[in-house]
């Protein structure tokens, strides 16, 4: 079954020259996309799938802007190829219930937000399995996710602030 | 610490985050768009900074017929991007000065093969003779600048330092370098051009929509009416985003125009990191004279900046450099030399602080060389020295603000445990233990706004509309990157007509809709443009007929009243900058009032060093500041916690690595910023001595928590280890280079 949603914005990729066809669930609604082998989730997600949450800020792996949960783990999409996504679970930070973030702009945790949805979703993975925080710190736990505004405080105050 | 009664918009929560917590702000790259082509930039390649383009090959793998392409003999207008000097091609035409020196541009549908295609052209370059160090004189064959590679000479005098450095008791030298900095705003510089009917509409990240429209005006020889600068949401600037962009929505609009249809250019990290703008590397030197116990007699000052290929900002960011390179100390006779100079480095342009980072490290990092010579306790040589009201900065202009700079000291040292800290240090280290422990101590300050008649020149324009429904809309071109622009010009508008917050509309920065109230630089948007807030709320309260006292419901009220006496017509109050009352500035002799304020700080970083493998750890951050008011705190605090962290990055672990005057580690496993992991909780608090020309009192802050992280940073480590670093980033192998002297320091 095709996902409904508005399904390119981006005509570079509607001539893939090896195309390939990828089912995966995506925030819970079962998705096909048919796309260049060589295409990165994260562009899947963007320019295909108009979720354009997951922002890149280094396609390397380094900055965690694009971070979504595969398999209910956070994940680096820019460094995910689609094909490894088939017939696995992507979650995006477009799925979430915004209550879920209150604490998180309470405390300060976005200025610019570019890195903002990459951090929400670290944050409340860290949020849903606290059991985590017995043998990690806060910032060691969000070390992968750069943000270059808010010095880190106002994310780790917010995650504190929300602990069960 | 001093407040005032809560205010109707007190603590308005940051108005656009719930969007950006949810991932539903859309910044340039999020935007739908429709049958757009991708632009990317063809630039020259290394090894030659500097040279001819003798030749530019096709590959012949390319079917080019499919591609726009751009060269410098596209422009309609004259081939530079509009700022200070028209010195700086929008496109090479024949020479090239640094690497990375944009050559064509092109565009495809395809981004994939729009990337195939940039590599396939070869841009060939007949070398010359480079300037790479601006430490060194230029031979001259290496002039390309004026008659000595001289961008900017300026010069402040007050008294006669030759006389009083004779006579001093004392005389205390130092030298100091600090390198540069890339931004590192996560989100890379992006923009849309599209012509919508005969308007060229440009869409992106930019902290100065009018910079952009100016530039576009120029080099397109296109009037203002077929023109349009939008803002999107901006992931950040720090400066990044004040020049530069003019150049990529002149590239972006060039390729849209000949295309005939819209180009996004967005860069990756890679293109972001070695094409764009960094912070000016510097060196300066002191030669202080000072009495035995202290008090300061004369600073003699001299300052480098690396300019870089084109002039940018320089001229500029040297002017502040200067004026903030004594210090916020009194002392009778000073001189302040600086220069900035060209290079074929890859240009370096504003970023947060614009030169008074690199002038107060030295300045700062030099107090605590002062006090190790002289054997006193370095908070007590700051005392001594801090400027009392009525006394007079550099420049000559007499502080008298009220703010109690020794209050600022004494909170900083007692938040962070100054005195016993230091004690328990001495015993710890005494113990000889692989891991040292210090405090470092830094006391500085920050103009807000423009230098000097920077202000008065740029005439800032700012509107408030009534609206028929009650609310108003605040019309003005400064923009929100993360600092809280709209939630405080929100707070400022609310408050002055006793409107609840969501009675605000901030008008996207939209060059078609919103005056020209200046650029979104120099920690001037809260407490100048704030103050245009406000008085363009008054105007608007007078079009009314209403009292100065009028607000809320009455203001409601009387809003809707006008619009049903008069049905289509618009409300709108509208002020123009005018100069404070006593500020003078003479730009001919540098004297006068640089700034209309200065906030004032004390910081305290606390470390541990590792002397095995010379890593620096900083365990504790106390900041302190007064900044005349604080409009919302949680911004305000984040706002300290961020720059101190830049600051922590640019102290410790952000090198640039030059070849050839380009950057070579342009990405971000290589160019390391601080992680959550990296930094402990910064501590801030703030003082409040209200600044009767900003908004609410307000004083700039933006730039103000840069300025300090770094020299008290290298005090602590120097006083951990004994050792005397001199240069930042002070990475663990500079460390090492100089810790041996420590080691046997400590022993
Ligand atoms: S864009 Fe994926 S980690 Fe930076
Ligand atoms: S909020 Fe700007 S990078 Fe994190």
């Amino acid at each position: 079954m095709r996902n409904e949603r508005d399904m390119t914005t981006n005509s570079a990729f509607r001539t893939p020259h090896s195309a390939l066809e990828v089912s995966f669930t995506l925030n819970g609604t079962p998705t096909t996309v048919s796309v260049p082998d060589s295409e990165r989730l994260l562009d899947t997600l963007r320019y295909r799938l108009g979720l354009t949450g997951a922002k890149e800020g280094c396609a390397e792996g380094e900055c965690g802007a694009c971070t979504v949960w595969l398999d209910g783990l956070p994940a680096n999409s820019c460094l995910v190829p689609i094909y490894q996504v088939r017939g696995r679970r992507v979650n995006t930070v477009e799925a979430l219930d915004p209550a879920a973030v209150a604490p998180l702009l309470d405390a300060g945790a976005t200025q610019c937000g570019a890195c903002t949805p990459g951090v929400v979703m670290t944050a409340l993975w860290i949020l849903q399995h606290p059991d985590v925080l017995a043998t990690h710190t806060v910032r060691e736990l969000m070390a992968g996710n750069l943000c270059r505004c808010t010095g880190y405080d106002g994310i780790v105050d917010g995650i504190e602030a929300a602990r069960p | 610490m001093k407040r005032g009664p809560p205010s109707t918009g007190a603590a308005v929560q940051r108005r656009e985050g719930l969007a950006k917590l949810t991932g539903r702000e859309r910044y340039v790259d999020d935007l739908p768009l429709e049958d757009f082509l991708w632009g990317m930039t063809v630039r020259s390649p290394p090894p030659s900074p500097r040279g001819s383009i003798t030749a530019i090959r096709f590959g012949r793998d390319v079917d080019w017929s499919q591609f726009v392409v751009v060269d410098h003999r596209d422009l309609p207008g004259p081939n530079v991007v509009y700022l200070i000097e028209q010195d700086q091609p929008v496109l090479a035409a024949g020479v090239v000065r640094h690497v990375h020196e944009p050559v064509l541009l092109l565009a495809h549908p395809d981004r994939d093969a729009l990337r195939r295609a940039v590599h396939a052209v070869e841009v060939v370059v007949e070398p010359e003779a480079p300037v790479l160090d601006f430490r060194l004189p230029s031979r001259s064959d290496e002039i390309q600048y004026g008659p000595d590679n001289v961008l900017k000479h300026l010069r402040i005098e007050k008294g006669d330092v030759a006389r009083a450095l004779a006579q001093a008791p004392v005389v205390v030298e130092g030298e100091y370098e600090t390198g540069a900095q890339e931004h590192v705003y996560l989100e890379t510089q992006g923009m849309i051009a599209a012509l919508e009917g005969e308007v060229l509409v440009i869409r992106g990240s930019m902290q100065c929509p009018y910079y952009v429209l100016n530039a576009l005006k120029h080099a397109l020889a296109r009037d203002e009416t077929r023109l349009r600068v939008i803002q999107t949401p901006t992931g950040g600037g720090f400066g990044g985003k004040e020049e530069f962009p003019s150049h990529l929505a002149l590239h972006a609009a060039l390729l849209a125009l000949k295309a005939g249809r819209a180009v996004k250019m967005i860069y990756d990290r890679g293109e972001d990191m070695a094409a764009t703008t960094k912070r000016h590397p510097a060196r300066v030197r002191h030669r202080t004279g000072l009495t035995r116990d202290g008090r300061l007699l004369a600073q003699d000052i001299e300052v480098l900046l690396d300019g870089g290929a084109y002039v940018t900002l320089s001229p500029v960011v040297l002017s502040r450099g200067l004026i903030h390179a004594a210090g916020p100390y009194f002392c009778e006779n000073v001189r302040i030399d600086g220069r900035a100079v060209f290079t074929n480095a890859v240009p370096f342009g504003a970023f947060r602080g614009f030169g008074a980072p690199q002038t107060l490290f030295a300045c700062e990092r030099h107090m605590d060389v002062i006090a190790r010579t002289l054997g006193m306790d370095p908070a007590l040589l700051r005392r001594v020295n801090l400027i009392r009201d009525g006394q007079s900065t550099a420049t000559g202009q007499v502080i008298n603000d009220g703010s109690d700079r020794v209050a600022v000291l004494e909170r900083a040292l007692d938040v962070s445990g100054w005195r016993e800290k230091r004690r328990a240090h001495a015993a710890f280290n005494a113990a000889r233990a692989p891991v040292r422990r210090g405090l470092g101590l830094a006391t500085f300050y920050h103009g807000g706004g423009f230098t000097g008649g920077g202000e008065v020149y740029l005439k800032s324009r700012l509107q408030v509309a009534g609206l028929p429904d009650g609310r108003i809309e605040v019309r003005s071109a400064n923009i929100e990157m993360g600092q809280g622009t709209l939630t405080v010009f929100t707070q400022i508008a609310a408050d002055r007509l006793g409107l609840a917050p969501d009675a605000v509309v901030i008008a996207e920065a939209d060059t078609a809709r919103v005056p020209n109230s200046g650029p979104t630089v120099a920690s001037r948007t809260t407490m100048v443009v704030g103050r245009l807030v406000e008085r363009a709320c008054d105007d608007l309260r007078r079009r009314l007929g209403l009292s100065e006292s009028a607000r809320g419901d009455s203001v409601r009220a009387a809003l809707r009243d006008w619009h049903r006496a008069h049905p289509d017509q618009s409300l709108v109050g509208e002020v123009v900058y005018e100069k404070p009352p006593g500020i003078n500035w003479d730009d001919a002799t540098y004297r006068g009032d640089a700034y209309g304020a200065f906030a004032w700080a004390a910081y305290v970083a606390e470390v541990e060093v590792d002397l095995r493998t010379c890593a620096v750890r900083v365990t504790d951050f106390v900041a302190v500041q007064d900044i005349g008011k604080v409009i919302n705190e949680i911004l305000a605090r984040g706002q300290v916690q961020g720059g101190v962290v830049q600051g922590i990055g640019w102290a410790l672990m952000e090198e640039c690595k030059w070849q050839d005057g380009a950057m070579v580690n342009n990405q971000l496993t290589n160019y390391i910023i601080p992680t959550s992991d990296d930094v402990p909780p910064i501590r801030v608090a703030f003082l409040e001595t209200p600044y009767p020309h900003g908004a609410q009192g307000a004083k700039g802050l933006g730039e103000l928590p840069i300025d300090g992280p770094a020299p008290a940073i290298l005090n602590a480590i120097a006083e951990a280890t004994g050792a005397d670093p001199r240069t930042i980033p002070l990475t663990p192998e500079r460390l090492m280079t100089i810790a041996e002297f420590g080691m046997r320091n400590a022993e």
